[in-house]
């Protein structure tokens, strides 16, 4: 993350790039070249093409197939990518982005600010992640490798949003007509990434091979990418330890344990701070019985978050503390904590006028789980008796399939429910759909499902939203995170933060804010 | 000759009905499911507005009534365009295509395997009834045949990747190996393909063996049996000229019919082993409530059942003289 001020921000030249993702450019350019890097994923791709489809599945691909203007360094600090050199405007409502002129697509197109235009305003118009380029106006083309970004209004994520996995270069001489959610094209796309598809086969494998033209000179290490596609993390793992593939990502619990005890593997913990994957318990405030914050509250105190982490995700887990994950900038750890406290649970029911009846019970709660997730489920089931302790009767409610946990959260029809929602790098991008109340929408899942309305809230992140000073930004949030982790209108559990391996063979494996989601470019493969 | 060309015909016509039959049938009961695809692909997409989940439905024909979908699925089906995959946003057919290979090889090594081994172990149980050989193939067949398939594939996948690492336990290639030579790429299938072949031979394994020794037991006490050895014949030539032939009949029969029951065991197997075949697609298409692809699917495992009877049938006429003339 970064503080834009009206100075100018001028990128330090992209030869230089490549030194700050892992080695220094003088050993990047001695470093081995060649070999053939496989990646292990249980994600299952719909296509390719991440201007209009987020999630790893479709992102980790795309990262290496597109070029995005810029990149971000484990600093969180934007780099100079397509564009060599970018300024802010001194009001803030525009960006021009300096092009480099030698990049190319795969193939052999020249990358113009057309794409560039054409780019941004596919991903504004057809990306699930409206507020990204929400404020965007207009792109504007001075000249063949200049693109002026103008804004609504100003927009401090605009930077991040432009990094590798959230804004892809698509050509627009391929995409341009049609709809671009079904374009055919989509499955067999042309970028001017790192690497070139080769075969695309849903359900097996991707295939990717190194592109001779890219424009970071003497990138990409490796002669081939292959991600290989395996049907649940343990069978992922099996395979890691096998030796049938070098890189295990997006690991939790018992199977990153057993990915650590390969011999010489390099695990990652923590990997893609900027994903930000919460868990939560989120209640619909719309429900009587969880209207009264203290209700809310007792629940949170009652669930033991040590015990979930340790116990439920042997360890590899961290519990969390409010709607902005630890690897942000913005995060804030003066909050209440809710530390496991039945006691206080006790007290906090009582107050809200809850006592038990004959059978003990206090009152009845539902609550649902997304299926599918295994450690989403573990929680689900263990809060009935940890909730029980207090006089809460709960009643787990399983959903056959995604729709229909959907369609209870999104159409308001469920009591509570665990869920995982991820930040996405910037708050603005992330975290204010969950809290904003304008975004109560029903039917809309990942909106304001919970139907949380503070007026306060609205108010800080509105300011938030426009705030380009880092400082004054940061405060703001500071100040959202207390508010919300007090009003409670979810109980945040924990960090679902996974680790990567990579195998002894990998070079260099990537360390920055997102991960394996970014370009793989400088990754290499030992000989030996 | 021109008999049976009739009956071909004939049961060819029966098949074309059957297979429509099975479409609507299928149509229908997909659709009866709970579950909105729209919401599947807006949560894929990391969900979606009012707005965008209109066009969804529009995109994919989802906001029409049911029974134009239908006629629309059928018109288009019958000219070969099974529609485009909510999931993968392809032509069906394209998908299918591409699976039904992978899904023939492993279903057709399976019963292979398992005829031709389960047969063999079924003869040589048969001519020594009682002996400690006998016993042995008795117990592999119970226990072969009370294995669930996806706990056998388990298993195997835990010796094979953990104990024993010598065969690969997943995939169909070694993507490594990814642009080698035709011979090459066909060693590393045949690989790749023992595992799944054998989980899923063993069970059907253990009943050719104990159907084939039932089968000659019957027939070895038979009096043409008893004829043939008077006549001085060799065992040999007994047990496999006379005695088998006859007794291959309920084995043909039960491979036809069976047919059908493979295919689904490679549903699990596939899974398993994440074979890329109908099954692992037809997998995907049910959690991610993908009607066109499912529908696909089921049409063509329909279409390949149909065939495996036909085959059987004709089959009857090879083995059985005394059918050619019907």
């Amino acid at each position: 993350m970064t503080t834009l001020t009206r100075r100018r921000l001028l990128g330090a030249g992209a030869a230089a790039t490549a030194g700050l993702f892992g080695l220094p450019l003088e050993a990047l350019a001695q470093a081995a070249r060649g070999g053939v890097l496989v990646i292990g994923t249980t994600q299952k791709p719909r296509h390719l093409n991440s201007a209009v489809q987020s999630g790893i599945a479709t992102m980790a691909p795309a990262a290496q197939l597109f070029a995005s203007p810029l990149r971000m360094d484990a600093q969180w600090k934007p780099q100079p990518y397509l564009a060599e050199r970018w300024e802010l405007s001194p009001d803030n409502r525009s960006v021009t982005l300096f092009l480099r002129k030698d990049a190319v697509f795969h193939d052999g197109r020249p990358v113009t600010a057309e794409d560039v235009k054409f780019s941004l305003e596919a991903i504004r118009d057809n990306h699930p992640f409206t507020s990204m380029y929400g404020p965007l106006n207009a792109v504007t083309i001075p000249d063949r490798h200049t693109a002026v970004v103008r804004l609504a209004e100003p927009h401090p994520a605009l930077l991040l949003a432009m990094s590798t996995s959230l804004t892809p270069i698509i050509p627009a001489h391929v995409f341009a007509g049609g709809d671009l959610k079904v374009h055919p094209r989509n499955a067999s796309p042309v970028g001017s990434g790192p690497f070139k598809l080769v075969e695309f086969k849903p359900g097996e494998h991707l295939v990717l091979e190194r592109f001779d033209r890219f424009f970071l000179k003497n990138l990409p290490r490796l002669d081939r990418l292959i991600f290989k596609e395996y049907k649940d993390p343990g069978s992922l793992v099996l395979a890691f330890e096998a030796g049938e593939i070098d890189a295990a990502p997006q690991l939790t619990g018992l199977e990153l344990a057993r990915a650590r005890r390969v011999a010489g593997a390099q695990v990652i913990d923590k990997a893609a701070p900027a994903v930000g994957p919460l868990v939560w318990l989120a209640f619909n405030l719309k429900n009587p019985k969880l209207t009264d914050k203290r209700v809310r509250q007792a629940i949170s105190f009652a669930i033991d978050r040590e015990f979930v982490v340790k116990g439920l995700a042997g360890g590899t887990v961290q519990r969390s503390t409010g709607p902005i994950a630890s690897g942000s900038p913005f995060y804030s750890a003066e909050v209440e904590r809710y530390d496991h406290n039945p006691g206080k649970a006790l007290q906090l029911l009582d107050a809200a006028g809850l006592k038990p009846g004959a059978d003990g019970n206090r009152f009845t709660l539902e609550i649902d789980c997304p299926p599918g997730f295994a450690a989403l489920t573990a929680i689900q089931e263990y809060l009935r008796p940890a909730l029980a302790k207090v006089g809460i009767a709960v009643t787990v409610r399983n959903s056959p399939d995604f729709p229909t946990w959907a369609r209870r959260v999104a159409g308001q029809q469920f009591e509570a429910t665990m869920d995982g929602v991820w930040n996405w790098g910037d708050p603005v991008i992330g975290v204010h759909r969950t809290w904003l109340s304008s975004n109560i929408r029903p039917g809309v899942i990942w909106s304001n499902t919970q139907s949380y309305s503070s007026p306060k809230v609205d108010e800080l992140l509105a300011a938030a939203a426009r705030e380009m000073n880092l400082a004054r930004r940061t405060a703001l949030y500071k100040e959202f995170q207390k508010i919300v982790v007090d009003d409670c209108p979810v109980a945040f559990v924990i960090e679902s933060t996974w680790g990567e391996a990579w195998g002894r063979k990998v070079d260099n494996p990537p360390r920055g804010i997102w991960g394996n989601i970014d370009s793989l470019a400088e990754v290499g493969m030992r000989k030996a | 000759m021109q008999r049976t060309l009739v009956t071909v015909l004939r049961r060819l016509a029966l098949a074309v009905g059957l297979v429509l039959a099975v479409l609507a049938v299928n149509f229908t009961l997909i659709h009866a499911a709970p579950g909105d695809p729209a919401l599947v692909i807006a949560g894929e997409m990391g969900g979606a507005d009012e707005a965008t989940m209109a066009t969804i439905r529009k995109t994919y024909g989802l906001d029409r009534p049911l029974h134009e979908q239908f006629f629309t699925y059928l018109g288009k089906s019958v000219r070969g365009d099974l529609g485009t995959s909510y999931t993968y946003n392809r032509p069906v057919i394209d998908l299918i295509l591409g699976r039904l290979g992978p899904t023939v090889l492993l279903v057709l090594t399976a019963l292979l395997c398992a005829i031709v081994i389960g047969t063999g172990l079924g003869v040589l149980a048969s001519r020594r009834p009682d002996s400690f050989g006998s016993g042995v193939v008795t117990v592999f067949s119970l226990v072969g045949y009370a294995m669930p398939v996806f706990w056998t594939g388990i298993l195997l996948v835990i010796l094979f990747g953990k104990v024993w690492p010598v065969m690969p336990i997943a995939g169909m290639r070694d993507v490594r190996a990814f642009g080698a030579g035709p011979w090459q790429a066909a060693l590393d299938v045949a690989h790749h393909l023992v595992l799944p072949a054998a989980t899923l031979a063993i069970v059907y394994l253990a009943q050719y063996s104990r159907l084939s020794r039932a089968s000659m037991l019957e027939v070895l006490g038979s009096d043409y049996i008893r004829t043939a050895r008077a006549k001085g014949l060799s065992d040999a030539v007994v047990t496999f000229k006379h005695a088998l032939r006859n007794a291959l009949m309920p084995i043909v029969t039960i491979a036809g019919l069976q047919f059908g029951n493979l295919i689904s065991g490679a549903v699990l197997v596939e899974t398993v082993f994440s074979w890329p075949g109908l099954g692992t697609l037809a997998l995907d298409a049910i959690l991610g409530r993908d009607y066109p692809t499912l529908l696909g699917v089921l049409t063509f495992s329909a279409i390949l059942v149909i065939v495996a009877n036909l085959i059987t049938d004709l089959s009857y006429r090879w083995i059985d003289p005394r059918l050619r003339g019907r």
